[in-house]
């Protein structure tokens, strides 16, 4: 059961004259996360006049707004009443976890070794800690589709690479400190590589773009060479 | 029927208001960057304002016209011509069939906006026409127009009708020569030096030549946080002032990231988004702090300004 949302959890703030922030403390937390997903779910079914967009993240959510229909006081004020009392009896729509098979190492995953010497394990370890757990999906932003994603195993944490990669291919999958994440995108960027998801992270043709949402639970699968090709193959790419 | 381009300039792009309702799978916003110039060049020619217009950059395209068409050219003064003759800007233009319409020296402004009555036949991506490069999607191709594309009108016009030896009145539009940026404070002020925050507000800040849809990066005084704080990354917008270690501020613009972890020292008001969006690189400006009651007074008086224009355009066009 998830304890009743009450105002005195969180703390407004505009973020600019067309934005209010609404923060429940800075420390990253499941709990937390279930809440701003609870709020989320409850913008997707009721919004209300002067409701432009909203974006959840790590322990924030910020609601977007047109200040000339409704103003910021009386914004806060509905939100107030609104949340408060969310939670109790309000059960967090169930996902089962989504699994993302990964191709670990050598072409697809250059940086393998890098954290298994970093960390003092064998390549086989890091492949074993990085599937065994359970992930679960704290945020998209940075990129289109990109997931910021918690519960690593902070035995296989490795610094970022001192100078990025110029191309990271679509799909990779990387660690920086203590996060682990996949690149949805081609991109530039400095996460130590340990393989590459045959999946596509996004796709603007598809109906629904991104594969992953906020408060999704994933868990990576070992796939072989061939398994990776075939799963391409069947997902055209 | 429509405009064939014999140039496509040097970036122009489809854009409306924005895609909007994405923004939690992380997908960028994009639209216009001087969105009261787009909202102004739809209502000239009877469009709603969300209707897509072409986003013009500092040196324009050329653009035939295959059929005739009523137009209005908005925002930067880049030289508009029809056949090699200068036309007026921010009034409804008639434009026969296989006239070109080109552009020439930049005068004032950096970005211009062409709409076209009906607006272009654009496919939607996630209910918007907005153009959004990095990602290769929305407006034309996902890309900036380029010699030989053509772009369908949403509907022919009907060239005579209406009178149109009229002129948007325009105390809304701002006067694109002021150089100060308005802004409130950002969520983490705070956690900047004093020296920092005096010389934000204090010093001349210059657009460096990292300046595009993203974002525009500030050359001037460089900022120090007091502590090193790790940030959670968290939702940025059009506006946003955020500084990374490194100390130099950039203003995010149109094309922004949804989220950012960098400590956000002070966000530009919506009213004063459209003097930024026609600044070029080089140009020199201060900020201004005022509170968010009165970024609010202003934004609440323009929008009723619009409205009235909306109210006076559409009796024309009756």
């Amino acid at each position: 059961m998830i304890p009743k949302i009450n105002s005195a959890d969180y703390q407004c703030f505009p973020l600019g004259d067309s934005a209010i922030v609404l923060e429940f403390g800075r420390e990253i937390s499941v709990s937390i996360n279930t809440r701003i997903r609870l709020i989320c779910e409850w913008l997707d079914e009721y919004t209300f006049e002067g409701f432009v967009d909203y974006v959840p993240a790590f322990t924030t959510i910020t609601v977007y707004y047109e200040p000339w229909v409704i103003n910021y006081d009386k914004l806060e004020e509905m939100l107030d009443e609104m949340i408060s009392g969310i939670g109790e009896e309000d059960e967090i729509t169930a996902r089962s976890p989504i699994e993302i098979p990964v191709l670990y190492g050598g072409h697809y995953g250059p940086d393998l070794d890098v954290v298994a010497r970093q960390c003092q394990l064998t390549t086989a370890e890091v492949i074993r800690i990085h599937h065994a757990a359970e992930y679960l999906v704290y945020m998209i932003g940075f990129a289109p589709g990109f997931p910021y994603l918690g519960g690593m195993d902070e035995r296989i944490a490795t610094p970022r690479k001192e100078t990025p990669r110029a191309l990271i291919p679509a799909g990779s999958v990387g660690i920086a400190g203590k996060q682990t994440g996949i690149y949805p995108i081609e991109t530039p960027g400095g996460w130590q590589i340990i393989g590459q998801t045959p999946l596509q992270l996004f796709n603007i043709d598809r109906e629904v773009p991104a594969l992953l949402k906020a408060g999704d639970r994933i868990r990576f699968i070992s796939v072989t060479e061939q398994e990776f090709i075939q799963i391409k193959k069947e997902n055209g790419h | 029927m429509g405009i064939k381009v014999l140039k496509g300039g040097l970036l122009s792009t489809i854009q409306d208001l924005g895609r909007f309702g994405y923004q939690k799978d992380g997908i960028v916003v994009s639209g216009a960057m001087d969105l009261l110039a787009l909202r102004i060049g739809n209502l000239l020619v009877g469009n709603a304002e969300s209707e897509a217009g072409l986003e013009i950059t500092l040196l324009g395209p050329s653009l035939f016209f295959e059929a005739d068409q009523r137009i209005a050219i908005t925002g930067a003064d880049l030289s508009p011509a029809i056949d090699g003759m200068p036309v007026g800007m921010w009034r409804p233009l008639r434009i026969a069939k296989g006239s070109t319409l080109s552009f020439g020296k930049p005068i004032d402004g950096c970005r211009s906006y062409l709409a076209v009555s009906g607006g272009f036949d654009i496919p939607l991506v996630l209910n918007s026409y907005a153009t959004y490069l990095n990602g290769k999607f929305g407006g034309h191709e996902g890309r900036a127009l380029k010699t030989g594309d053509t772009l369908s009108f949403k509907r022919n016009n009907q060239p005579s009708s209406g009178k149109i030896n009229w002129k948007a009145d325009l105390k809304l539009y701002p006067d694109l020569k002021t150089r100060a940026i308005r802004v409130i404070e950002g969520p983490e002020i705070n956690l900047f030096s004093e020296e920092s925050i005096a010389a934000f507000f204090t010093s001349e800040f210059r657009i460096s030549t990292a300046a595009d849809r993203m974002g525009y990066r500030l050359e001037g005084q460089q900022l120090k946080w007091t502590a090193s704080q790790d940030l959670l990354s968290s939702a940025v917008t059009f506006g946003t002032i955020q500084v990374p270690a490194q100390g130099d501020p950039i203003i995010l613009m149109a094309d922004h990231q949804t989220t950012g972890g960098y400590p956000r020292i002070a966000q530009v008001i919506s009213c004063d988004l459209t003097l930024l969006a026609q600044m070029r690189p080089g140009d020199v400006f201060k900020f201004e702090l005022i509170t968010l009651a009165r970024a609010h007074e202003l934004l609440i008086l323009r929008e009723q300004q619009l409205k009235q224009l909306k109210q006076t355009i559409a009796f024309k066009y009756e």
